[in-house]
């Protein structure tokens, strides 16, 4: 447990910022006091809104700018609603935007069903991959699934006859 | 780019994104990185990240279009992206705190705006696609220098920057023993760049060999595997004296291994933010009155670290987002100065439309991944 590296003072760089200046009591920023003016800076054009983008009531007006895409929809969407009822110190809102999301999972496979698009999900979770470069983990996965289906088989045909 | 559910995405043709602010620009994306990051949301622990979702927050390209008020970028300029969305005017801005913008996220107060990010981060698409919305495209973007390779310039996007600043968080003294929790890309980073502040010893804690082997070439540090060890913090202690290190940088974030409690209530049950072994351990490894560094992501509810410490050892924490823009020049000099050749830690070039197996390989650490390029 000896410091392996003696010649430290060689490396490329090596103290080019040393700053004995550096406070680490005092944060990285260039404070200039206006932090007293709260949010009265002048702001940048507003970007309109041309779909529901969902706020946090704890924003007291919509930033200048934002993203538009995937605006909430379906089931998932009455759920991010109601998540953004809550403050972002609550569970209540993130716990729900966490279900929200696995939900939109479900949504996602049926909007694809929907579309006549049969999701390739051992290709979206990059199984090629891991043919190529775990294939020995990949060969003993999938025996064991098969082995563990087969056993299941099996079990609940000698169920049936039972 | 689109992302499908957790550990699962694939390449798919969407709409062209389209001007939406006289301060946006259209960008041909050249190259985009999966950040350490992504790997978060991939695997769904960020809340409100929506299916089909375009992540990417590391990316370079070319402006295309730009809207009515851009009046120094041109349509043809080759622009590196921060991650950051800034809109150069408020508060925060103002104070050199890019990534804590106020003007770029309506979803939530504690995040500025971010690429591709979720939704909890204002709900843009991200880079990892052939084209790209960029908001205040003259504050933070910034032309390539022709001088500054475009593999170099993706990781001044974040990468570099954010690990230099872990570094620069931890107020390194001349003579500091430092310690660096986790050898992905940040931590590399964050150990490369803590010899710039003067550290005389640099460590580095992981658990995947082959990415230690790289840090002891690329970073010149010492680098353990905690897995070979009773316990990484009674060996900092003793390999300080007994003392502590002076700095301890959390370079891991909400997907620590180490910890079976942890990764059971963070990782399985999500009754936390993610597992946070890194920070426990950085908080305890650290001497009395030390500093701790975060840069590892965590969540936005509640995690298990040992505040009593924090308390009663005098512990300074700092952490932030990075704030790209602040600490481009100074990047930009320590590349040229030969200081640094961040390039060296993309180990993959990968064309888009193998997304899928790209975010395999990186989040399963196959082909001794490192740091992961794609190509559109």
């Amino acid at each position: 447990m000896e410091n392996t590296n003696n010649n430290y003072q060689d490396i490329k760089g090596w103290g080019v910022d040393a700053d004995p200046n550096d406070n680490p009591n005092y944060p990285i920023k260039i404070y200039n006091g206006d932090d007293h003016q709260r949010l009265n800076w002048s702001r940048p054009p507003l970007q309109p809104a041309t779909v529901e983008i969902l706020e946090s009531v704890e924003q007291a007006r919509m930033p200048a700018v934002f993203g538009t895409k995937l605006p909430p929809s379906g089931l998932s969407g009455m759920l991010r609603r109601y998540a953004f009822k809550y403050d972002e110190s609550e569970y209540g809102h993130w716990l729900n935007l966490l279900l929200a999301d696995r939900i939109n999972m479900v949504e996602g496979v049926l909007h694809d069903l929907s579309h006549f698009r049969i999701p390739n999900i051992f290709a979206e979770r990059g199984m090629k991959a891991d043919w190529k470069y775990n294939r020995k983990e990949l060969v003993s996965k999938m025996i064991v699934a098969a082995a563990v289906t087969t056993a299941m088989v099996f079990w609940m045909r000698n169920k049936k006859q039972k | 780019m689109n992302y499908r559910g957790p550990f699962r995405v694939r390449a798919q043709q969407k709409a062209m994104p389209e001007i939406q602010h006289p301060e946006d620009v259209i960008v041909k994306v050249e190259r985009a990185c999966i950040c350490g990051s992504d790997l978060h949301i991939y695997h769904g622990l960020v809340p409100d990240t929506r299916v089909g979702t375009t992540f990417g927050h590391e990316f370079i390209g070319e402006v295309v279009e730009k809207g009515a008020d851009i009046h120094q970028l041109k349509i043809g300029d080759k622009i590196l992206v921060p991650f950051n969305i800034s809109c150069g005017r408020c508060a925060f801005c103002k104070q050199g705190l890019y990534s804590n913008c106020h003007e770029s996220n309506p979803e939530a107060t504690a995040a500025g705006g971010i690429f591709g990010y979720s939704h909890t981060c204002g709900g843009f698409d991200g880079g990892q696609a052939e084209y790209a919305r960029v908001p205040y495209a003259e504050v933070s973007p910034m032309v390539i220098p022709p001088d500054i390779h475009p593999d170099d310039a993706v990781l001044l996007t974040d990468v570099f920057p954010t690990g230099y600043q872990a570094a620069e968080m931890g107020g390194i003294k001349k003579g500091d023993t430092v310690v660096v929790f986790g050898a992905g890309p940040i931590g590399i980073m964050a150990s490369r760049c803590a010899w710039f502040f003067g550290a005389a010893r640099v460590i580095i804690i992981d658990r995947i060999e082959y990415r230690l082997e790289f840090a002891r070439n690329f970073s010149h540090c010492e680098a353990y595997n905690f897995e070979s060890m009773e316990d990484p913090v009674l060996f900092i202690k003793k390999t300080t004296e007994y003392f502590g290190a002076d700095v301890c940088i959390d370079a891991v974030g909400c997907e620590a291994a180490g910890s079976a409690l942890q990764w059971i209530t963070g990782r399985v049950l999500m009754m936390q933010a993610g597992s946070a072994t890194a920070l426990h351990w950085a908080i305890n490894s650290v001497k009395k009155g030390g500093i701790v560094s975060i840069v590892g992501v965590y969540g936005p509810t509640d995690n298990l670290v040992p505040i009593g410490n924090v308390l009663n050892k005098g512990i300074t924490i700092r952490a932030d987002q990075c704030s790209v823009k602040r600490l481009l020049p100074k990047m930009i000099h320590h590349i040229r100065e030969g200081y640094i050749e961040p390039r060296k830690i993309i180990t993959h070039h990968i064309p888009l439309k193998e997304v899928a197996d790209a975010y395999h390989i990186f989040s399963a650490k196959l082909d001794n991944c490192i740091k992961t390029v794609l190509i559109p």
